[in-house]
């Protein structure tokens, strides 16, 4: 298991290089880049002084390992110095945003928050709804609730989350006024009626996410319970007389849970380039959100940081969801 | 011996057995109809629905107007016709799904056979295939058409240069699962006696591929193929969706929709129709993928 956790974590590595290769160097060399449009009025001595401030003067290569040494070492460095009063990156420079000039690991650290709390929030109402709804489906396999199932889980495949996102703007918050349509970032929950408000603002994005997450998982949950229930295991657990609750809820479920905790692990980068749609169309002002204003203001650092943040957490989730089969599952082993 | 004169039934063909099957699916049938109108809709309808032309003066005048006969889905901030513009930005969205898909399936079904036919090829194409799928596809979307979008629309036409660089964008990053499934398939099939026997006789492995391997992974490929459309309209409106696809003069079903968001309180029809028939679109699709998977699929077949 060590080794097999070492070997990945080593594999990861030229993974993540060639990743982040590609996306400074798609950013990087693509046309439109901010460097033209500096307007023509600028004089040129000024337009390049403007250039050196931001280091864009400098050969390709220089700049892509000056970025990953502040990625990879300059970044957790602070970190570490800001937890515990050391002192490693004092002077150095950390990547800064070029719309703000603030590091762009602060505003991550700003945005994160945000996302965490609805995002976290939807893909937890999306589990708990798509788990019941897996296990009575396959329990009762053809009825007409594992039809309606099946048929709500193609509805949350089909319909993108930025339309039935906007059905809900309009059904609960134009026409029935429940909820509020944008998401108030600035509001803080001290007390019961602020919480209550936190609470209603939520409502909308974690609905809109929660149900495209649940139906994904609810067919991995259906599925997974149906290869279980004929297997040779249930039929000793009910000839030995024991009732159906705790065969299907004792030996099926936590058979069944193996291949769908390791979905869900996988989902869990996934959600975050839906939570772009979602964030943006609700306005919650998330790490997504950023992604977009940065995209939209030509801020290459911020660009770059987050779309390589997204790829971290993809590979690393993908070694957590192969760690986890193997935990679980004792038939696999790695070694 | 057995009696020869009396000859058996004859066998059904293939198509028929699969066709036989298809229809005992009901969502794949109504998906089949419902994409067949949607198709013959977008692409009959603007010959039979031509909006009138009207004067700026004219058109301001009807700006914002609800269904009437005139006007049978009402107009938008314009003054244009709805309904027509839905009929052409169901073209476009077809289009883009279509494409896209074909782009993506060839490139995947060439990656695949080549990682599973050439040993020596396999790991390298692989771990390509691998980081692809780690790439952060709409982030990575966005970024490229903000950035080459302007300079292809200076070389291609702003019509043209959005619809290429789309299509090009979703096409290569959703190759991968095409790939793995092809190569998986060419593992086993290159192991067959059928395959062994060209090989004796001394066929290529160009010829191997095209005449004995192809043919064989055709079924899976069509299963991908049609969640590839799904995928990729569903791609393409997430990009016009963030006002980063395609022109507003040359709309797609997104666009229309990113449009009617401002007026979403006061007209939602405007980014219901569109919504609705995304949906519609992808429902349909993978309903009939869904419907394929089984009716290509032997073991389930004849049941």
């Amino acid at each position: 298991m060590l080794t097999f956790t070492l070997r990945r974590l080593l594999l990861a590595i030229p993974t993540l290089l060639v990743i982040s290769l590609v996306i400074f160097l798609l950013v990087d060399l693509a046309p439109g880049s901010p460097m033209s449009e500096i307007p023509l009025t600028v004089p040129p001595e000024v337009r390049k002084k403007m250039i050196e401030a931001l280091g864009a003067d400098q050969p390709v290569f220089v700049r892509y390992v000056l970025w990953l040494r502040q990625f990879f070492w300059v970044e957790p460095a602070t970190l570490f110095d800001g937890w515990f009063g050391t002192h490693l990156a004092e002077g150095e420079q950390r990547i800064l945003s070029w719309q703000s000039r603030s590091p762009v690991f602060t505003i991550i650290g700003q945005r994160l928050p945000q996302t965490m709390t609805v995002i976290g929030t939807a893909y937890l109402v999306g589990i708990l709804i798509a788990l019941p709804i897996g296990i009575y489906s396959a329990y009762r396999q053809y009825s007409i609730f594992d039809q309606g199932g099946t048929l709500f889980a193609m509805l949350g495949f089909s319909v993108p989350t930025f339309f039935s996102g906007t059905l809900f703007i309009i059904i609960f918050a134009v026409w029935l006024g429940w909820f509020p349509t944008k998401y108030d970032t600035t509001l803080s929950v001290t007390d019961w009626q602020s919480f209550l408000k936190q609470a209603k603002q939520m409502a909308l994005p974690v609905m809109t996410l929660g149900l495209a997450n649940a139906a994904t998982i609810s067919r991995y949950m259906r599925s997974s319970m149906l290869d279980n229930m004929t297997q040779d295991y249930v039929r000793t657990a009910r000839a030995k007389g024991m009732t159906e609750r705790i065969v299907v809820l004792k030996h099926v479920l936590r058979n069944s849970l193996i291949p769908v905790v390791t979905v869900i692990a996988l989902g869990i980068p996934s959600i975050f380039g839906g939570a772009i749609i979602t964030e943006n169309l609700f306005g919650v002002n998330g790490i997504g959100a950023a992604l977009i204003g940065a995209i939209h203001a030509n801020d290459l650092p911020m660009v770059q940081t987050l779309a390589f943040i997204f790829a971290v957490l993809i590979v690393l989730f993908n070694l957590i969801a192969d760690l986890l089969y193997g935990l679980l599952d004792p038939r696999i082993r790695y070694d | 011996m057995t009696d020869t004169t009396s000859a058996p039934p004859r066998p059904s063909s293939p198509r028929h057995e699969i066709w036989q099957q298809f229809r005992t699916h009901k969502g794949a049938l109504f998906g089949l109809i419902v994409i067949g109108l949607l198709i013959f809709a977008v692409l009959i309808g603007p010959y039979l629905w031509v909006p009138e032309k009207l004067t700026v003066a004219q058109a301001i005048k009807l700006k914002n107007q609800g269904p009437s006969l005139r006007f049978p889905l009402g107009t938008d901030q314009l003054g244009r016709d709805m309904l027509g513009r839905m009929l052409l930005a169901g073209r476009v969205s077809l289009a883009v799904g279509l494409v896209a898909m074909v782009i993506a399936i060839v490139f995947g079904t060439f990656v695949g056979t080549m990682a599973g036919y050439f040993r020596r090829l396999d790991g390298l194409l692989m771990r390509l295939t691998d980081m692809f799928l780690a790439l952060p596809v709409i982030p990575l979307l966005l970024v490229m058409v903000m950035l080459f979008r302007d300079r292809l629309a200076g070389v291609l036409g702003p019509e043209l240069g959005a619809f290429t660089l789309i299509v090009f964008a979703i096409g290569i990053t959703s190759w991968m699962a095409t790939a793995r499934i092809v190569r998986g398939e060419v593992l086993t099939l290159k192991e067959r006696e059928y395959v062994l026997a060209a090989r004796s006789i001394g066929a290529r492995p160009n010829r191997i591929i095209r005449r004995h391997i192809l043919p064989n992974v055709v079924s899976p490929v069509m299963v991908a193929a049609t969640l590839g459309v799904a995928e990729a309209i569903i791609t393409e409106s997430v990009l016009s969706f963030f006002g980063l696809g395609f022109p507003p003069d040359f709309p797609t079903w997104g666009r229309l929709l990113y449009d009617g968001l401002q007026y979403m309180q006061v007209y939602p029809e405007r980014v219901i129709w569109p919504g609705v028939a995304i949906s519609l679109t992808v429902l349909s699709v993978n309903y009939i993928g869904d419907g394929l998977r089984d009716a290509l699929d032997p073991r389930i077949r004849g049941r």
